[in-house]
């Protein structure tokens, strides 16, 4: 079970309360992770990853055990306990402003 | 009873209107979408409960929202806006050449005869149509993919497809505007464009005649009457009555012929308004007066209307999607300001009042007139 966290309007957007938790077959990666994610909530599709690109959209960042994964391979591994559902997996707004 | 329902975006939210067809008293509701720029929503003329809303983030990007029950509730539906192949590119600012990127939706315009097809302009300018109400876009890339697209620019605003006009008497007839790029026109459905920009003038660009580069921010037309366009462009409020194919200046008396927005009142074809702005580097009313102009001869000769709005210290915008007209017998008129007033007129504009004082800044107004 992978436990995600996604900011508020993208809870909003998803029409979930609060922490989501997903089955993700097989490697437990952001491309995994994510993929899942869209499967089961559509309308996110186009919101974390450009539709076209399949890229990040930039001011989206992914953080994971407190580590920043933004910038990591698509197919790098998620830590362990991501992938065991201890530590959820963030989506964060980026901050942005002053 | 009938009445109406104005459809307001703005940078945080959207917001639904009513009132009965006296437009005294309004309910307000929303925001729906709260902290998301909307900006746009448009219902379709067929179906009057079937409303789209284009809704954006600088951080999640575009989404499409759909309502069947007259704004109640809303579906996410599709937002893949794909480019048709390998997009070129087009003129950046400093000069260079510079890919085509999404980045929004500016403005949806329903079909006039089905409630499921919907044309969205968008930036980096482009025009989609959808069939199946918004599951899916497919981009008329004959616009973009026109000769001229190299040649075309982003305004300061970006390079934003805003207009759409959809001819009552030819389907296969449409008009679009871009910034800045011009007007264009289509007579085979959207396959092939040509640009419409005879008789425009911009000096702001090293040719002030050329064929494309012109920054028209607003076109309008009366449903009577589609071969007579109006529009206001970066300067100069100018008029075609041939389809595009050629256009005259009308500013005539205006304070200023800078301005955003241009609309038709519902029922008299020849009678328009606009709001004029003070300049292209002050984008407030001249004078500090908030003056919507109305001429009753299809330009040249206008007359300032001001009963109700503040004459003194306003120094709010009015932007190009912002004003529109409802078709109850006494037209009404309204429009936003980046203040966050609505102001709506019950007789053709000779009185206004505000609606709403404090919502967020206004992009786009739309009314329903409601059965």
């Amino acid at each position: 079970m992978i436990r995600i966290q996604l900011p508020a309007h993208l809870r909003t957007l998803a029409r979930v309360e609060s922490e989501i938790e997903l089955e993700v077959e097989g490697c437990i990666t952001q491309r995994s992770v994510l993929d899942a994610l869209e499967r089961r909530y559509p309308m996110l599709r186009g919101a974390i990853r450009d539709q076209v690109t399949g890229k990040r959209r930039h001011l989206v960042r992914f953080f994971a055990c407190g580590e920043d994964r933004s910038h990591d391979s698509p197919e790098t591994p998620l830590p362990p306990e991501v992938a065991n559902g201890a530590e959820p997996y963030l989506i964060i707004g980026a901050i942005a402003g002053g | 009873m009938s009445g109406v329902r104005l459809l307001v975006g703005t940078r945080k939210g959207a917001f639904i209107l009513t009132s009965d067809e006296r437009r005294e008293k309004w309910e307000i509701g929303g925001p729906h979408f709260a902290g998301w720029e909307m900006y746009h929503i448009k219902a379709s003329p067929v179906d009057p409960n079937r409303l789209y809303a284009s809704q954006s983030s600088g951080w999640f990007g575009q989404m499409i929202q759909r309502s069947d029950d007259g704004g109640k509730t809303w579906d996410t539906v599709g937002n893949a806006f794909a480019y048709d192949g390998i997009p070129g590119t087009h003129q950046w600012y400093d000069g260079t050449q510079h890919p085509w990127e999404f980045k929004r939706v500016w403005h949806l315009e329903p079909s006039l005869t089905d409630p499921d097809t919907v044309y969205a302009g968008v930036e980096d300018a482009a025009l989609f149509r959808t069939t199946d109400a918004g599951q899916t876009w497919h981009e008329l890339s004959g616009l973009r993919d026109h000769s001229t697209g190299p040649l075309w620019q982003p305004g300061a605003g970006g390079m934003c497809l805003h207009t759409i006009l959809l001819d009552p008497s030819d389907p296969n007839r449409i008009f679009v505007a871009i910034s800045a790029a011009g007007a264009f026109r289509t007579d085979d459905g959207g396959t092939t464009w040509l640009p419409i920009n005879q008789g425009l003038r911009s000096e702001h660009i090293p040719d002030p005649t050329a064929a494309v580069g012109h920054c028209v921010h607003r076109l309008a037309m009366h449903p009577s009457r589609p071969n007579v366009l109006f529009m206001q462009k970066h300067w100069d409020v100018m008029r075609s009555d041939n389809g595009g194919d050629s256009w005259r200046e009308v500013s005539g008396n205006l304070p200023s012929d800078f301005g955003f927005p241009i609309d038709v009142h519902a029922h008299e074809p020849e009678t328009i308004y606009v709001i004029p702005i003070k300049s292209d580097t002050e984008h407030f009313p001249p004078e500090g007066k908030l003056r919507v102009y109305r001429s009753r001869t299809g330009g040249n000769e206008w007359e300032p209307l001001t009963n109700g709005l503040p004459q003194k210290d306003c120094y709010v915008n009015v932007l190009r999607d912002a004003m529109s007209v409802d078709s109850l017998d006494s037209c009404g008129v309204y429009f936003g300001t980046t203040g966050g007033q609505v102001y709506a007129s019950a007789d053709s504009g000779d009185n206004w009042t505000a609606i709403v004082h404090d919502l967020p800044a206004v992009l786009s107004v739309e009314v329903q007139t409601l059965p």
